[in-house]
């Protein structure tokens, strides 16, 4: 594939010839008295192109991962083909030494495993158990996949049994619990959820941890090795990365940009971070596919190879790696990884560090070549030098201490917390969490009535256009246009009226601030 | 760290009044052995006077950290495999064409010690003997009540195969120092005076050159991490 790529005549200059933003139409945008409700103006619309894979809306995201797109060749990263080099096949077959031995208990795993007959585990909110089509356990969320081979057993039985009758189990509703069914050759993936999440959702929860393991082994390794033994342990393979899962999950509960398939930036200066683009843009090296420089779970910037796009999913599971591994904080890491919903079939390969020891910024390089270690650590070097010769790192490391910002900001007494996506360029932007959320209960119980509202708006049958939601602690509002999407949160003592009266006042801060809070004109390289 | 920017300070010192006698030599090693056993606590040890206990290592961490001798500068350039056998296909990578190689297993655990033998079995395919310095390591020395592998079968094992063998503590640092002193001598003495070793270019500062004020730059730049 690293041969693809290079055939393909890729231009090397810089796309728009000339890296300033357009000084002239964000002024105009600014000044703009009603933001624009419709996709393309909405506040936070980038400029040029998209950073990102367009997916349009939620459906489109559930759409294709309920279609069987692993074996559409077409979509805009079709040109890239595997990103893997022939000299490069995925090999099912260890090269390091051979062993026939149980996975170990790998180290710094979970603490303890819980007791799978106690009713703390009974209680739990969602469970997700992940099977292989010959019903052997690969991953519980909870308590270990030994004590729970039978239950798994009685999973499998359940689908193989409905899929004798030539037909597919999709759910189970029982009890207030939803059991949701996601089949994805060679894996079963069940959840069992007492939440108000629709089923749909679940669903795509269900999705991400498919992927999540995709891209740890590849769809081609992972057909490959249960081809050749269909009642392989697959945990012998995943061993070691329970606790990637397991954090995905954690994002699934609290970070609304996995809820809403959009990243959200660090609030930054637009000139510092054309500045920080530029440099990054600057920092190539042939075999790069994409520069992603993070700060947390925040988006500083992102610059990747003409005409080729990243998806969401994509880099909320980047995200996950970076947030879940304390390895890239010393030194630098070299890994392969698979991007899915880029391509299934291939690994390309991540230069990840952090720019300093203790620092939140994290700069992750993906290259298309295995090799090229030494070549992406030198792009880092270069990218580090410019960003201190054009004076850019204080600001950046500046932004870095205050990384979002107070709801008081927008000057709205009643409001609590929002979350607002512009569609067209997949970015949202979201306050800090007030004093009622902070607790990671809060915060969940929070996350839980934004995707009540979410599984409302998009409805399969029955979608809607705004949901004003009266609850005893808070009343919420969501508007949804072709736009934007919005979330918002008040005071229980606020009324319907000053809520409606509020969205206007809060888009227009919106467009104001989106210098600040979007990233406008992205880059290629 | 510290000791890392004292010496590279040093080095370049000397290097700029004598360049000759003070070299700089490239040392490719590599750790190898199961998911586990501590290698990233190890290879964290030798850069620093710290004990961390980590998440596990994903793909591949790599790390310089220089080691002075009494007539050069080795700057040992190591890679810190994954234990997880998913990554083991990519394992050929980081230990081909390396002159050391540390195969690490933990003194509780038998099944690290069978594994560690596979590692060894695996380098002797790949190397002529002789031309890269093994080091079979027993780690988590500070765990001797829950010891599965004996001392004398690690020894035994490293000298029918002719390779060093220390037992260590990365949690408490012991031998770990001492360690990395012996594969520095072990590999200096196997390539004097025809070096096999690599010269490292950036250490041959040229003082009166112009590059020199880029170079200093990039030397802060280097300190930073």
């Amino acid at each position: 594939m690293a041969a693809d790529v290079h055939n393909k005549k890729v231009a090397w200059e810089t796309q728009n010839g000339s890296l300033a933003p357009v000084g002239k139409l964000r002024a105009e945008r600014s000044d703009s008295p009603t933001p624009g409700l419709v996709e393309g103006t909405e506040p936070g619309a980038g400029q040029d192109d998209a950073m990102f894979v367009h997916t349009r809306s939620f459906e489109d995201l559930t759409a294709d991962g309920e279609e069987g797109e692993d074996t559409d060749p077409s979509g805009p990263a079709s040109g890239l083909g595997t990103p893997l080099g022939d000299r490069e096949q995925p090999e099912a077959e260890p090269v390091g030494p051979e062993e026939e031995q149980a996975p170990e208990a790998p180290a710094g795993g979970r603490a303890e495993e819980e007791d799978v007959t106690s009713e703390a585990w009974r209680g739990r909110r969602k469970h997700v158990f992940v099977l292989s089509e010959a019903g052997k356990p690969i991953y519980s969320r909870y308590g270990t996949e030994e004590a729970l081979s039978s239950t798994m057993g009685v999973m499998m039985a359940l689908v193989s049994f409905v899929e004798a009758g030539k037909n597919v189990i999709r759910s189970i509703h029982a009890d207030g619990y939803k059991v949701v069914f996601l089949r994805k050759s060679p894996l079963v993936l069940v959840g069992v959820a007492h939440t108000r999440q629709s089923e749909r959702e679940l669903t795509r929860e269900l999705l991400y941890i498919y992927y999540q393991i995709v891209s740890l082994l590849t769809l081609t390794q992972l057909n490959h090795i249960f081809q050749r033994k269909q009642n392989y342990d697959l945990r012998r393979l995943l061993a070691g990365s329970e606790h990637l899962t397991d954090n995905l999950l954690k994002l699934l509960d609290r970070d609304p940009g996995l809820l809403l398939c959009a990243v959200s930036c660090l609030p930054l200066p637009s000139s510092t971070r054309d500045v920080i683009s530029s440099s990054l843009q600057a920092a190539k090296s042939k075999s790069l596919v994409f520069s992603i420089l993070l700060a947390g779970n925040q988006l500083v910037t992102l610059v990747r190879k003409k005409d080729q796009y990243l998806h969401h999913m994509d880099l909320h599971l980047l995200f996950n790696l970076v947030g879940s591994s304390s390895s890239f904080r010393e030194g630098e890491g070299w890994t392969p990884i698979c991007l899915p919903k880029f391509n299934t079939a291939g690994f390309f390969h991540a230069h990840i560090s952090y720019l300093e020891p203790a620092s939140d910024l994290c700069l992750i390089l993906v290259s298309t070549d295995r090799e090229d270690f030494f070549n992406l650590s030198d792009c880092k070097q270069r990218f580090l030098e410019r960003l201190r010769r054009r004076s850019a790192y204080p600001a950046l490391q500046e932004a870095t201490r205050s990384p979002s910002y107070p709801v008081s900001q927008v000057g709205i007494p009643e409001l609590r917390h929002f979350v607002y996506k512009s569609k067209s360029s997949g970015l949202y932007t979201s306050p800090e969490l007030p004093a009622p959320y902070q607790t990671e209960e809060e915060q969940e119980r929070l996350m839980g009535l934004y995707q009540y509202l979410h599984s409302r708006v998009h409805h399969t049958t029955r979608p809607l256009r705004s949901i004003y939601h009266c609850g005893e602690r808070e009343n919420l509002l969501a508007w949804v246009t072709s736009g934007f999407e919005l979330y918002l949160c008040f005071s229980p003592l606020g009324t319907k009226a000053q809520a409606v009266m509020a969205i206007n006042k809060l888009l227009k801060w919106i467009r104001k601030e989106e210098d600040r809070l979007f990233i406008l004109s992205p880059q290629t390289y | 760290t510290m000791t890392e920017r004292k010496e590279s300070k040093r080095r370049k010192e000397s290097s700029a009044h004598t360049p000759a006698e003070r070299r700089t030599l490239r040392v490719k090693m590599v750790l190898l052995g199961s998911s586990g056993v501590g290698k990233s606590s190890l290879a964290f040890r030798f850069s620093k006077e710290e004990f961390s206990s980590t998440v596990p290592t994903v793909g591949c961490a790599y790390m310089t950290h220089l080691v002075c001798l009494h007539d050069a500068t080795l700057r040992f350039e190591i890679w810190d495999t994954a234990g997880q056998e998913k990554y083991h296909s990519v394992t050929p990578l980081y230990y081909r064409g390396a002159q050391a190689a540390l195969v690490v297993y933990d003194i509780t655990k038998r099944e690290s010690f069978m594994r560690a033998q596979l590692w060894l079995r695996e380098l002797e395919r790949q190397y002529v003997p002789g031309e890269t310095v093994v080091a079979l390591v027993g780690n988590k020395g500070d765990l001797s009540d829950l010891r599965q592998v004996m001392l004398q079968e690690g020894q035994t094992l490293a000298e029918n195969k002719g390779l060093l063998f220390t037992e260590t503590s990365a949690k408490s640092g012991s031998k770990v120092s001492e360690l990395l002193m012996t594969i520095a001598h072990r590999i200096r003495q196997s390539t004097t005076p025809e070096s096999t070793l690599e010269e490292w270019k950036d250490s041959c500062v040229d003082l009166h050159s112009p590059e020199t004020q880029r170079k200093q730059g990039t030397c802060c730049m280097a300190e930073l991490h």
